[in-house]
């Protein structure tokens, strides 16, 4: 750093020593150039928001399955959603054909927005989610004080104890893209679903899927989505 | 100021606020900064109200582009000395009898993530650039099992020999076919990693009580 001392600009005139009058100034300019420089960088190179992520726990593979019989579930309970291309297909209870009428049961179409599988899934875990809800709602607004970890606790104890709500199983078709899986399995933790699985598709549900894909009008919405893929 | 009588000869600006500005924000920004890694592969995650942070070490991640390759990463562990990637890369090597030299291993410690098949492993460690690697990883890892498993498989499992203790992250492309992200986690299970992480970026949604009454 140069300290500039104003004194007249050298020596002039035969140096009659004069008593120095200094202004004691550094100059800056290098300094903060260098900084700014410096600056610009890291505000440029730094990742403010580090990427979350996303736990997802699966069972124990199978390898022997002659001796391990698939576990009862109440057949009331369920909740199939099936993606493909975009949407969620869903039906409730087994896929078998009703006694009556011997037909497999019909598939729901809905989107992945608001209004779509949430809705259903909201309302079929309606008092699990109220629960939570209210529970979450008294924490933040410091009725119920607790410290985070025992928040956590209590709730994945109100989803344990829980028996009013669906138990999903949540299949893939053939032509699903990973963000649908990750859209689907996010949309369970923001419906506070307490049972979910990915399972494997019959092939019964192919069937239902097949027979739900030909009669979905083709929107042109839809039409022009798939052509801007395409383009993509 | 100058009260003291001055030749008006020099209007220089009193820059000492903004150096102090500049400096401390300077400072902040080195002390919070985190460079993003280079990765092989650029991958648009998808997004998910998930709150839960990356780990930072014992990771290993499999990263799916969108176009379907596979690109495998792993950290050298707790703390760099434990150069658990050149511990890697011997144990492979030793499997698919390729040997590398020290200098190879500890260059690769210094690497990121690859998507190139064993055969290529040492043109892509002793590539001059980035240009020349992204040029050889054009397939990623190969996922196609053979008799004796792909060697995919047989990074995760030697990776997992190498660092028990490391966990398994899966970050995908949204884009990227359910097929391959299934097949991995099928890989995962096999070798007894049933919990891992799927990488997201955060996303709020907030649902009232009164939406559903």
């Amino acid at each position: 750093m140069a300290e500039i001392i104003e004194s007249g600009g050298g020596k002039k005139q035969g140096g009659k020593k004069r008593p120095k009058k200094h202004s004691t100034h550094v100059d800056m300019t290098p300094m903060v150039d260098l900084f700014s420089l410096l600056l610009t960088f890291f505000m440029l190179t730094t990742a403010f928001s580090k990427p979350k992520v996303m736990e997802i726990v699966l069972p124990d593979k199978i390898k022997d399955q002659k001796d391990i019989k698939a576990p009862e579930v109440d057949k009331d309970k369920v909740l199939n959603i099936i993606i493909e291309d975009d949407k969620a297909f869903w039906y409730n209870g087994m896929a078998a054909p009703d006694k009556e009428t011997k037909q497999l049961p019909k598939l729901t179409a809905a989107n992945f927005s608001k209004d779509g599988i949430r809705k259903v899934l909201l309302l079929r875990n309606k008092n699990l989610f109220l629960k939570i809800d209210d529970f979450t709602q008294e924490v933040l607004k410091g009725k119920i004080k607790l410290p985070k970890d025992s928040v956590d606790k209590r709730l994945k104890q109100f989803k344990k104890e829980d028996k009013s709500g669906p138990i999903v199983l949540i299949k893939a078709g053939d032509n699903v893209k990973y963000g649908n899986l990750v859209d689907i399995i996010d949309e369970m933790a923001i419906c506070n679903i307490a049972r979910y699985a990915i399972v494997n598709i019959s092939p019964e549900e192919k069937q239902m899927l097949a027979t739900a894909k030909a009669l979905l009008p083709p929107t042109p919405a839809a039409k022009k989505q798939k052509l801007n893929k395409r383009v993509l | 100021m100058s009260k003291l009588k001055m030749p008006v000869r020099s209007p220089g600006v009193d820059m000492t606020p903004m150096v102090d500005l500049f400096s401390l924000l300077l400072t902040f920004f080195m002390l919070t900064t985190s460079f993003r890694p280079s990765e092989a592969v650029q991958v648009d995650t998808p997004s998910s109200i998930s709150e839960k942070k990356t780990p930072e070490k014992n990771v290993i991640t499999l990263l799916i582009s969108k176009d379907n390759k596979v690109f495998f990463n792993f950290d050298n562990g707790a703390d760099s000395n434990s150069h658990m990637r050149s511990a890697l890369l011997k144990m492979i090597g030793d499997y698919y009898k390729i040997s590398f030299t020290p200098q190879e291993l500890k260059k690769f410690e210094n690497l990121s993530s690859f998507g190139v098949p064993m055969a290529k492993m040492k043109d892509w460690i002793n590539a001059p650039d980035q240009k020349v690697r992204d040029g050889l990883s054009v397939n990623g890892i190969p996922t196609d099992s053979t008799a004796i498993g792909s060697e995919l498989q047989m990074w995760i499992h030697f990776a997992r020999l190498t660092n028990p203790e490391a966990e398994a992250a899966i970050k995908g492309d949204f884009a990227s076919d359910y097929k391959v992200v299934k097949k991995i986690m099928d890989i995962l299970q096999d070798k007894k990693i049933n919990k891992f992480d799927l990488t997201t970026n955060l996303e709020k949604v907030e649902v009232k009580a009164k939406d559903i009454k």
